[in-house]
């Protein structure tokens, strides 16, 4: 344990993240089974596990540093508790390229964050980033390929047209100069982002959904 | 299109196959060979090969159609001849 509590901000980041991944992740999820391809239905399956994974190390983190259960941060909260961006709680099954897009926008950022938590002073947060990167760098590979695969396509316009629509939701990720970097790696101009202050309304519905089991037995050891 | 993928177990230990994947490109096939092969720790390495680059030979090229087994090294039971020396120079047979 650290001798030293790490600072509030530092902790909101880390829920943040967790939060970000263990959303994403279940939205991933919702591809399992139906994927375009079945090649595709393992990786991107496998691909939301990992989201999932590295939210279970991040609410394990905190919940160790506050005192509290990492389940109970995962799944006890209520939906306005949740700090992760709108960007992650958006229902985009079925919509392949608008999926495509957000895996996109989010690995792209998501490697700027993990970049950024290397350096932190807390050092069991420093040690999880470096853990998280040497997957994320797969996961940056696969949304890389298949951006580049959409964009080369006949459905171009398509994939374009998503990316437009999701980039507020995708500066709502970071912050500050955070959301400068990001817009020189996607190419693309500053705009108001959808951020951490406001959730979208698709995440109670799915909030209801994913907490329904722990809540049918409150208390229960699974 | 078809890939074949190999793996390697220990660092210098032979390649050998370990199955195939189905990508529309040489990343795609590499980002699903990871995930099919390289993902638990089973491979060090990988070598992911378009399945049409490979040249398949088979039968008859590849038969043993007369019984040519002299030719091998294998062909030469040692046991067996050792055995029949032995027994003509009267040495205990071991």
């Amino acid at each position: 344990m650290n001798a030293q509590a790490p600072p509030r901000a530092e902790l909101d980041a880390v829920l943040a993240f967790a939060d970000d991944e263990l959303v994403l992740g279940w939205r991933d999820s919702e591809w399992t089974g139906i994927a375009p391809f079945l090649e595709e239905d393992v990786a991107f399956s496998s691909i939301a596990q990992g989201e999932i994974g590295h939210a279970r190390a991040l609410y394990e983190l905190a919940a160790g540093a506050l005192g509290r259960d990492a389940d109970a941060l995962a799944f006890d909260r209520s939906p306005e508790e949740y700090r992760c961006a709108p960007l992650v709680e958006l229902r985009l099954v079925h919509d392949w390229a608008g999926t495509v897009a957000r895996h996109w926008l989010y690995e792209t950022a998501d490697g700027l964050r993990v970049a950024a938590l290397l350096e932190s002073d807390w050092p069991e947060l420093a040690g999880l980033a470096a853990k998280m990167d040497r997957e994320e760098a797969y996961h940056r590979m696969h949304a890389q390929m298949w951006a580049d695969r959409l964009r080369s396509s006949a459905e171009s316009e398509r994939f374009e047209a998503a990316v437009g629509e999701l980039w507020p939701y995708a500066l709502g990720l970071l912050e500050g100069e955070q959301r400068d970097r990001l817009c020189e790696l996607v190419g693309r101009e500053p705009v108001e982002a959808i951020g951490r202050d406001t959730h979208s309304d698709e995440l109670a519905p799915l909030w209801e959904e994913m907490t329904m089991v722990r809540r049918s037995l409150p208390g229960a050891t699974w | 299109m078809i890939w074949e993928v190999f793996r390697q177990e220990r660092e210098g230990q032979p390649f050998q196959h370990g199955g195939s994947v189905e990508a529309p490109n040489a990343d795609f096939a590499e980002a699903y060979a990871i995930e099919l092969y390289g993902r638990r720790a089973e491979s060090v390495a990988l070598w992911i090969v378009p399945r049409d680059e490979v040249r398949e030979v088979q039968e008859p090229y590849v038969a043993d159609v007369f019984d040519r087994d002299y030719r091998r090294v294998d062909g030469y039971s040692l046991k067996v001849k050792l055995k029949e020396a032995r027994e003509r120079a009267g040495a205990p047979a071991g």
